[in-house]
């Protein structure tokens, strides 16, 4: 009789390793480019993601840090590089480029102008609907620091968190599915 | 003789590229109660693998699809 009250609660304590080993139905994106292209790509898989029923969660870094700019949100305060960064790197998701074909800004300036006809929805009918559906947007603090911006000139999202790499690798160790793009 | 199938609610998602066709009937099923039948109106030729990936997924059921021409119409039961 003690010999299986022994073995089930060994059984107890194997059951709760693997049940935190468990995924769970997530799925978390890296946003590393700040292309066009790739960040509509994102979206599309983030809220094609939870219709399919997932949680998703998107980490915004490097590149993909200045698609988040709220347009024309000037903040006072900033270095000489900080202000070099500001003005050369996109100011939101009006201001991303293709990652081929932009031909001076006149590919890219086709490509929405053909979204629009095709009604693929834009960036920010994007991000709209991924704020709408509860996407988590989380934004990599390293990334901002480098490139100095500060957070009142980021956008206004119901979810949107700063972190580093730590909180992305506890999503990402509980997600099915982990993408890079 | 096929049976009619009772639709509870019509969803016109004519015109819509992916991902918007699933993204709006995840949302419109949850308006229908369990056992409930929406009517989506699809004209994306990706919707026909698309649309029983997600109700693979989600746990609804198809109960017919029919195409005339670019029209793709699913009948959906939800059963999730």
């Amino acid at each position: 009789m003690e010999n299986i009250e022994e073995q089930i609660e060994k059984f107890k304590v194997q059951l709760e390793a693997v049940d935190k080993k468990t995924t769970e139905n997530k799925i978390s994106l890296i946003v590393f480019s700040g292309d066009l292209d790739k960040v509509l790509a994102s979206f599309v898989i983030a809220t094609g993601a939870v219709a399919m029923g997932m949680e998703v969660v998107m980490f915004f870094t490097f590149w993909g840090t200045p698609v988040l700019r709220k347009k024309g949100r000037k903040v006072s305060g900033k270095d000489f590089m900080s202000k070099m960064f500001g003005a050369m790197l996109p100011e939101g998701t009006s201001a991303v480029k293709l990652s081929k074909m932009n031909m001076g800004g006149m590919g890219t300036a086709m490509m929405r102008s053909l979204m629009k006809k095709k009604n693929v929805a834009s960036l920010e009918q994007m991000l709209e609907m991924a704020a709408e559906l509860g996407v988590r947007i989380f934004i990599c603090e390293m990334s901002m620091d480098l490139m100095g911006f500060k957070r009142e000139e980021m956008i206004d999202y119901p979810d949107l968190t700063y972190c580093g790499v730590a909180k992305f690798l506890e999503e990402a160790i509980n997600s099915r599915i982990q993408l890079f793009i | 003789m096929s049976e009619e199938i009772k639709v509870d609610k019509t969803m016109d998602l004519k015109g819509l590229p992916c991902p918007m066709p699933i993204v709006k009937v995840s949302k419109g099923i949850k308006e229908v109660e369990l056992g409930q039948v929406i009517e989506a109106i699809s004209t994306d030729p990706g919707s026909l693998t698309d649309f029983p990936a997600w109700a693979r997924t989600s746990g609804n059921e198809i109960l017919k699809t029919e195409q005339d021409g670019n029209i793709i119409k699913f009948y959906i039961k939800r059963t999730a």
